[in-house]
């Protein structure tokens, strides 16, 4: 009998305990993948998103780069959600934000200076990403650590992922290259693809090809899941 | 004649939306009638044109290798360069709420137009945008710094009233399902973004 109540105490601790990776911790990771994306759903980070996929080495640095700020960012904005005062919360999260970038920016002239030079201004612009201060705003500032660590995971990952896939159209079919590589061959050699007669198309290097490219993603991804149609 | 030049490659050449997307979150947000998207983008244009030269003193008086120099000599070999970021979205934020007070005084109209959009102006990337853009440029002189603000935030205007036009007309086009709404706004970006590419190269 003893050892019966013994048991049944333990499972009731185990239930209280909420475990790490519950029902609602995992749609925090993956809402923001599909159905709750930050750049295509929610409209936020656009403008780095649409303006570093020149190239993919570009947009995955880039895409790490977030990441890393969006997770120090929400985490120690929700360390710190309950002595931050209401009114002057926004200079408090500018200020974090900002001191994590200056941290990646210097990290990033040090050992990927190439690709730092690239994105130029676009590694300040995190500080006002929309996707940081959105998630900050909307989440860390309410909640504990753990979901704020996995609600900056998740959304950062889904901003990934939409730079990479516009990125890899761009590059491919406006360089023929992926991650620098050449794909189709050698333009100027006119070897592989090239030699056939093909040509690659300028119109995706310029800026307007990656809003028309957000576009097409939009439309695919609210094609498969139709509860996702605006209405009016 | 280099500050109409200035003015015209700011507001059309290069222009803040089309060229580098900054402000695309809040463009996208205001434009759904053209009445918010005036007010959202005369805000923009006054913050610029008030924050470029001031951040453009910032640059050169603090932050700038040797901008120290007028505390005295042993502050020359100092290099701030590292606190831009910091420095400027401070400036950034605390103009815009100090506007906010002042417009708030004097022109309770102009505040009644203007006032909910001047806080979210603070995070708007233009802003700091287009002071990182003026940081690159090394401009000679302060008016200099002053017209590409005032450019940039015109061109910014006119992009944002253009789409909020637009998408007023269309609203009760029959527009594809998963296209409506937010993907018909970027692909009407996109080709208003084509058009703005035949500015490419002017000059006066």
């Amino acid at each position: 009998m003893a050892e019966e109540t013994v048991i049944v105490e333990e499972k009731k601790e185990v239930k209280e305990r909420e475990p790490l990776f519950s029902k609602k911790n995992k749609k925090l990771i993956t809402d923001p993948l599909d159905e709750n994306n930050p750049v295509t759903i929610q409209v936020l980070g656009i403008c780095s998103a649409l303006a570093v996929t020149v190239q993919m080495k570009a947009a995955v640095v880039m895409s790490i780069s977030v990441l890393f700020v969006l997770l120090m960012a929400n985490i120690s904005v929700s360390l710190m959600r309950n002595l931050i005062p209401n009114r002057i919360r926004i200079i408090v999260q500018l200020v974090v934000v900002a001191s994590l970038v200056i941290i990646v920016d210097q990290v990033l002239k040090a050992y990927l200076y190439d690709v730092s030079k690239e994105l130029s201004v676009f590694v300040g612009l995190i500080i006002t990403n929309c996707i940081i201060m959105g998630r900050l705003e909307a989440f860390a500032l309410g909640n504990k650590v753990w979901p704020s660590t996995l609600d900056a995971l998740g959304n950062s990952i889904g901003y990934a992922m939409v730079l990479v896939v516009v990125s890899f159209f761009k590059e491919l079919f406006g360089s023929g290259k992926l991650f620098g590589i050449e794909i189709f061959g050698n333009a100027t050699e006119g070897t592989g693809l090239y030699a056939m007669g093909y040509m690659d198309n300028g119109l995706m290097l310029l800026p307007p090809s990656s809003l028309i490219l957000v576009a097409i993603y939009i439309w695919v991804q609210k094609m498969r899941n139709p509860t996702l149609i605006e209405t009016h | 004649m280099d500050l109409v030049n200035i003015f015209i490659r700011s507001a059309f050449v290069d222009n803040m939306i089309f060229a580098f997307f900054f402000g695309m979150c809040s463009y996208l947000a205001v434009s759904k009638t053209v009445k918010t998207a005036v007010g959202l983008g005369f805000a923009v244009i006054f913050v610029l044109t008030v924050t470029i030269p001031i951040n453009y003193l910032i640059e050169n008086y603090v932050l700038k290798e040797g901008a120290l120099t007028w505390m005295g000599e042993e502050y020359a070999s100092v290099n701030l360069n590292y606190l831009t970021y910091i420095m400027f979205i401070a400036v950034i934020a605390s103009t815009v709420q100090l506007v906010e007070m002042i417009v708030e005084k004097i022109s309770p109209a102009l505040y009644g137009a203007l006032g909910i959009f001047l806080p979210l102006i603070a995070v708007n990337c233009a802003i700091l945008g287009g002071a990182l853009f003026m940081q690159e440029k090394q401009f000679a002189t302060i008016g200099q710094a002053t017209v590409y603000g005032l450019g940039s935030g015109v061109g910014w205007f006119i992009a944002v009233v253009l789409i909020a036009a637009i998408r007023e007309r269309i609203r009760y086009a029959n527009i594809p399902g998963p296209l409506r709404g937010v993907g018909m706004a970027f692909l009407i970006t996109g080709l208003m973004g084509l058009a703005f590419l035949g500015f490419m190269g002017f000059e006066i």
